[in-house]
């Protein structure tokens, strides 16, 4: 994975709430055996209609999203489905961010094993943003903070361990593997 | 005395392999890994990257329900399955399995189901167990009192190869069930009402205990109905404490322990309940008696209202308002009567023994509505084989309902089994999300009564009228 610090980008805004994860990608999708190509599919029941053609109202096939790698969305993103083709989709498509006031454990939990940051603020920024679709704004991970145009900053938090991780673009499981003497005395007294 | 603890604390206090520091979280070690082919090719490459083996074999345990087809002559009468992309998932997981040693119970398989149900089956779901899986209804084994929750394909790559993940402690949400459920109100009602209270994301970063008069009432598949939506409310894990109920399901099952370790592990499970005195993080309660059929309207499992109900109207909220859009529903209305052309009975919430015996009971003696399509695939071939040798599958093909090899089928539509669009489905599934059982379907989330009522009627019917009378 590649080190991520700090980067700038316009934002995409999907103000619906509750934006689960059989909407990022549909489960039909789900019987692909890689990671690569998702984004092709990402939001394919929103972006394409029945002939698999665009819709062009929605965002992503307007010409202000392109290259935009932020989403922000409506409250509680991720919910539903464990499926990390979703963050798959996400990051293949080129998002880097994630940003709303909730982000459900599990879709959280694959987005920081990706390199994709699930970023919690509060509700006065995440209200700024839904008003400014398109906002260049810039997120500092090590500092912890999204930084608005207008000057403004909001924190969030990624715990200590996935950013450090994040930071350095190292993946956890070398850190579980580090873990195996302990891994091993665990398994000698676990009961069978 | 020691501080008394909640059955959540306790069984990740024995599972702490290192615990959670200021700058790392802790490790675990996980009892049962189960797999199946949807979400594990990624992870089982993950393996072959980095030359890693699978570290414990004998607690992992894989098999195919997803993307598997439920025709008969798919699934035993060699004619292929339809969709590529998911043949080749299927053989894909069966050469994972057979090149990292691990045990499958393939499409061919009389064991074979969906995973979340034969889990318990085998008598592999134990309480105090840690159980994972990558999907993320594997809240469901909750109900045994194990701590089971699902993950995503990297953290099943982890588990592979080190039987051990990286977690930061949930916290804990209490949620007592007062007095008793009465006649035709079932478990599944009951959680799609929690649902409805605590919103679908009130749970996020917990794990529930159900507790209470009514909990206790439950036979241990109705548990696992009210365990298998935890995840609808956003909570990672919902458990059950064990007792005698959990005990006598669990004795002499296939995996279950036998003869001294049985009676070493009944003493194991039996310190597993909360404390008394011991603290939750959240609490709520909920008066079982006052709930009715409950059915969702929406777009999302908490839509939901009492089936003698009104859509509530929330004109001007855009996700209502968009829900509608696509419900083709209208604000104000009853739920009563709202059209039906699908009903669908099976998925890991309601796909056992008793849910087919309470639609088959519903069904006996009625014909399904014409132009309506009603499905029931049973959960496992388990199942499916008790369900027959008690001639259910006779009441099913007599009312003009379709019976079908087991897998998870019409709950997410992988395999082809779908809702067409626009159509309304009656499901005892546990997702209504926009296109979740089809492109342009819309679901409403229901029980086993209330799904066989509604088939009969055509309509959305509430099953007391068929219970009572
Ligand atoms: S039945 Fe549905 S919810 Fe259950 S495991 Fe299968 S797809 Fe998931």
């Amino acid at each position: 994975m590649e080190p991520i610090k700090t980067f700038r980008s316009r934002t995409v805004v999907m103000p619906s709430t509750n934006i689960d994860t059989d909407q990022i990608i549909p489960g039909r999708f789900l019987t692909t055996t890689t990671k690569e190509g998702l984004g092709q599919q990402l939001f394919a029941d929103w972006r394409y209609d029945a002939s698999g053609a665009p819709k062009p109202d929605f965002i992503l096939n307007k010409p202000e999203a392109q290259g935009c790698r932020i989403l922000v969305a409506g409250r509680n993103i991720g919910c539903g489905s464990s499926r990390e083709h979703a963050p798959w989709a996400l990051c293949d498509y080129g998002f880097q961010a994630v940003v709303s006031t909730e982000i459900a454990d599990i879709f959280r939990n694959n987005s920081l094993k990706n390199g994709l940051l699930p970023i919690v603020i509060d509700e006065a920024t995440h209200q700024w943003l839904l008003a400014n679709p398109g906002a260049e704004i810039e997120i500092d991970l090590e500092a912890q903070q999204v930084r608005l145009p207008n000057g403004q900053s909001a924190s969030f938090t990624i715990e200590s361990f996935a950013r450090y991780c994040l930071l350095n673009g190292v993946d956890e499981l070398g850190f579980l593997l580090s873990k195996e003497a302990d891994i091993a005395r665990y398994e000698a007294r676990r009961p069978a | 005395m020691s501080t008394p603890k909640t059955m959540f604390e306790k069984v990740w206090a024995a599972h702490e392999v290192v615990p959670e520091t200021p700058d790392t979280p802790a490790v675990i070690f996980i009892d049962l890994h189960l797999t199946h082919e949807v979400t594990s090719p990624q992870a089982f490459a993950l393996l072959g990257k980095h030359g890693l083996k699978v570290r414990r074999p004998d607690l992992t345990f894989a098999t195919m329900d997803h993307a598997t087809p439920t025709r008969t002559e798919q699934v035993f009468g060699g004619a292929p399955i339809t969709i590529d992309s998911a043949a080749k998932q299927i053989r894909q997981l069966e050469e994972n399995c057979a090149a990292y040693g691990v045990e499958l119970l393939g499409l061919q398989d009389a064991r074979r189901g969906i995973v979340h149900i034969i889990g318990p089956e085998f008598g592999l779901t134990q309480p105090g167990h840690t159980i994972v899986c990558g999907d993320s209804h594997t809240s469901t084994h909750g109900a045994f009192g194990a701590l089971a929750f699902g993950i995503g394909t990297t953290e099943v790559g982890h588990v592979f190869a080190t039987q051990c993940l990286l977690q930061k402690k949930a916290k804990t949400f209490e949620i007592d069930v007062r007095g008793r459920l009465s006649a035709g109100v079932t478990p599944k009602d009951l959680i799609l009402a929690i649902i409805g209270k605590v919103g679908v994301s009130g749970g996020t970063g917990h794990v529930f205990e159900y507790r209470g008069e009514a909990i206790r009432a439950m036979s241990m598949e109705q548990r696992m109905t009210v365990c298998n939506m935890s995840i609808e409310a956003g909570a990672r894990a919902g458990m059950i404490a064990p007792d005698e109920t959990t005990f006598a399901y669990l004795e002499g099952k296939p995996r279950a322990p036998k003869g001294a370790a049985w009676t070493a592990a009944l003493e194991r499970w039996k310190l597993l309940p909360t404390d008394a005195g011991a603290k939750f993080d959240r609490s709520i309660s909920i008066d079982a008696a006052a709930l009715e059929p409950m059915i969702t309207y929406g777009t999302n499992p908490g839509m939901v209202v009492p089936i003698s109900g009104h859509i509530p109207d929330r004109k001007g909220d855009p996700v209502f308002d968009a829900a509608m859009k696509y419900m083709g529903l209208n604000a104000g209305e009853p739920i009563h009567n709202a059209p039906v052309n699908v009903v669908f009975v099976g998925s890991c919430t309601n796909g056992r023994l008793s849910d087919l015996r309470a639609t088959a009971k519903i069904l006996a003696g009625h014909k399904v509505a014409k132009g309506v399509h009603m499905l029931i695939v049973p959960g496992s071939q388990e199942v499916k084989r008790q369900a027959e040798a008690e001639g259910l599958d006779k009441i099913f093909a007599a009312a003009g309902a379709e019976w079908r090899e087991s897998g998870c089928s019409m709950c997410l539509g992988m395999n082809g089994d779908t809702v067409p669009k626009g159509e309304y489905a009656v499901s005892t599934s546990n997702r209504n999300f926009e296109g979740r059982q089809g492109v342009g379907a819309r679901t409403l989330l229901a029980s086993p009564e209330t799904a066989a009522a509604s088939a009969i009627r055509g309509r959305v019917t509430d099953p007391r009228e068929f219970i009572n009378g």
